[in-house]
């Protein structure tokens, strides 16, 4: 399963305001009623973005200054709530590619890592400063890299943080364990039969 | 080194270190359901893999369906569709399936724990986030992504890095009216919806010991609100009982070899834990949500807090969002507060101890007009317990809509939904924006004792006050 390396990633930066953004605030539940992900495309955040009759609250993502954007700066706890991995799917089919954020939600980190979609920390202080010059120069292009673990804006250079094995996964282009898995299947087998599986006696 | 159950759990179910780092984790027991595991089993199906294990998968419908009336076809089409594809994956594949039918479909965390499938120290995964529920077997329990919902069924495990251990202690006993709905507030409201991040949350402690299963598994499930991808607690003589003579479990022999095998699971009495942090039960109100996060709770006798005393500014932004959302003003008692729904049930609180303990609260008391109060067994076991034990006539009664096993009004996938800006006395988990259904739709989240006393007083009460006998 040959998959890309994911190395940089360049692009506008939107802001999606607020600390704990739930997953029913990335794709309310009631986008979930489909059995594939395609459905999903433009969904993200809608509720966030849009009053019930269809108007837009005119959140950032659809401001006309971020239009086109990749990557998402969020806050705290980003993508806490339910495993829906409709989340980072909606995020990543409605275009972006990265979020950073000062911290993510375990299962929606391991979710957007399995799908090809990078979650990055930064320092508080750092978001903030980010934060100010994308609301002032909203048009600048900036360059997420995993490599060095920075982000730029050709001025100044920001640290960003995350764990050491799926930083190294999408730059070896392995983000999607199932090849890994599949490999070592007399392992597997081993220990299924050491581990008593359940089974109905009445 | 002395190790908790996390750890030995962990160990045992190790199939081998990957290259970057993480841990092949050999998953014995999976649930999946019909809104995260479609996606997957196209996964597979594209890869042109088989299910590896599939007698360690175990299959059942409750997110969509509607709980007024089950017969097909649904009057949501997509519903309708949704269990379709659940029941072609499980017939081409071979998973076992708790169809409609069949009498024991119910809310996956509900089936799972009372069928006797999820026993300890086990993993179990399944495609939803409180997954972390089993954990109260003594399990390594925890939610995935569809995408590893496919990893589980092409190669029955998963990859991943271990999490630390949090030991959360609530030492001593629980006050009238206190159950592990209001402990489990309690704790995420002190911790924080992100205070588990990177941890297991080990519940330990006298409260927790003397607990029965039903309100460990409430604890648990409840984990996840608290940024704890799981939750446990270490298997006993409580656990054990529970489990003896349950569909799935154990008998005769295989038994006593199983309770000695699950007894060794626990974590040892010296083990080191990476972080330990202890309540005392003596300080746990009934507890009650005011805000959009689980962790934005006070007890009944306190007020709305101040973001002008919230010195962190983005903390501060969020309880300003969330008062205004919620249309609550700093200061302001919740008691008192007038509510529009009901709903007791869920997978926190949608199991027989739930109804036990409420019906005889509502015994001779009637649902205040004008409100709408929604109780919906969790699953078609709970639900036969309560007709035969003369709950389910209980709540009829007293004036609440008696329904079908389902989630119901716990996530907008079903007809179960709040209105407008509508104001529920909610026995679930979360009280995210638009949680229930509506957009502008407010969710309170109490224990089933004080959503009762909602249902009765008309208003958010301290059930102590309400109820005599409780």
């Amino acid at each position: 399963m040959a998959l890309t390396c994911i190395r940089k990633i360049s692009g506008k930066i939107v802001p999606v305001p607020g600390a704990n953004m739930d997953t029913d605030r990335i794709i309310p539940a009631r986008f979930l009623k489909c059995i594939t992900f395609d459905e999903l495309a433009g969904r993200m955040f809608y509720d966030e973005r849009f009053e019930a009759n269809g108007v837009s609250k005119g959140h950032p993502i659809d401001a006309p200054q971020y239009a086109g954007a990749t990557i998402i700066i969020g806050g705290e706890n980003f993508g806490c709530g339910s495993s829906r991995e409709h989340a980072p799917q909606a995020i990543l089919r409605s275009g972006i590619r990265a979020i950073i954020a000062e911290s993510f939600a375990e299962i929606f980190f391991g979710n957007s890592s399995g799908t090809g979609l990078p979650c990055v920390c930064a320092s508080a202080n750092d978001l903030a400063e980010i934060r100010r010059q994308i609301t002032q120069r909203p048009e600048t292009m900036w360059t997420l890299d995993l490599e060095t673990m920075q982000l730029s804006n050709g001025e100044k250079i920001y640290p960003l943080h995350m764990p050491e094995e799926p930083r190294k996964a999408f730059l070896q282009g392995r983000w999607d364990s199932v090849a890994e898995l599949l490999e070592h299947k007399d392992a597997v087998q081993e220990k299924a039969g050491l581990l008593p599986c359940p089974h109905a006696v009445r | 080194m002395r190790r908790t159950l996390y750890q030995k759990v962990w160990d045992a179910h190790t199939v081998r270190n990957l290259p970057d780092g993480r841990t092949q984790l050999f998953i014995a027991t999976h649930y999946v359901h019909e809104v995260t595991s479609p996606q997957a089993f196209a996964m597979l199906r594209e890869l042109g893999l088989p299910v590896l294990h599939p007698e360690r998968t175990f299959a059942t419908v409750d997110h969509i369906i509607p709980t007024d009336n089950q017969d097909e076809p649904f009057a949501d089409a997509r519903a309708q569709a949704m269990l379709d594809a659940l029941r072609n994956n499980c017939k081409q594949f071979g998973i076992r399936f708790f169809d409609l039918p069949g009498g024991q479909q119910g809310i996956v965390h509900m089936v799972g724990p009372e069928l006797g499938i999820s026993q300890p120290g086990m993993t179990i995964a399944c495609g939803d986030s409180h997954t972390a529920t089993h954990g109260a077997m003594g399990a390594v329990a925890m939610g995935i992504g569809s995408t590893q919902v496919r990893d589980v069924l092409a190669t029955q495990s998963l990859a991943m890095s271990p999490l630390k251990v949090r030991r959360v202690r609530v030492e001593g006993h629980l006050g009238r009216g206190v159950s592990a709905k209001d402990v489990a507030l309690h704790i995420i409201g002190r911790l924080g919806a992100q205070g588990g991040l990177g941890y297991a949350y080990e519940f330990a402690g006298s409260a927790i010991c003397s607990m029965g299963m039903d309100g460990r598994l409430t604890l648990c499930n409840m984990a996840i609100e608290g940024g704890a991808r799981c939750g446990y607690v270490n298997p006993d003589a409580t656990t054990f009982e529970y489990l003896c003579g349950r569909p799935f479990a154990p008998t005769g022999a295989e038994w006593d070899a199983a309770v000695r095998r699950w007894s060794s699971f626990s974590s040892d009495e010296d083990a080191a834990y990476d972080d330990e942090i202890s309540f005392d039960a003596a300080d746990i109100e009934p507890t009650v949500t005011w805000g959009i996060s689980p962790d934005m709770s006070i007890g009944i006798s306190e007020v709305v807090p101040n973001p002008d005393e919230e010195l962190d500014a983005q903390k501060r932004a969020a309880m300003r969002a969330a008062l205004e959302y919620m249309q609550l003003q700093p200061g302001e008692s919740l008691k008192g507060k007038s509510i529009d729904v009901v709903f007791i049930g869920s997978c926190t609180n949608g199991r027989i101890s739930d109804f036990r303990s409420v019906a005889p609260l509502l015994k001779g008391r009637h649902v205040v007009p004008g409100i709408r109060a929604l109780a919906v067994p969790g699953s078609q076991e709970t639900a036969r317990q309560c007709e035969e034990e003369g709950i389910a006539g209980i709540f009829r009664e007293a004036g609440f809509e008696w329904r079908l096993p389902g989630c119901s009004m716990c996530l907008a996938m079903n007809p179960d939904r709040l209105e407008g800006t509508q104001l529920c006395a909610s026995t679930s988990n979360r009280n995210f924006k638009g949680r229930q259904g509506s957009p502008i739709g407010r969710t309170l989240l109490m224990s089933p004792a004080m959503a009762a006393a909602a249902a009765v007083s008309g208003k958010v009460s301290d059930p102590r006050e309400i109820f005599n006998n409780l």
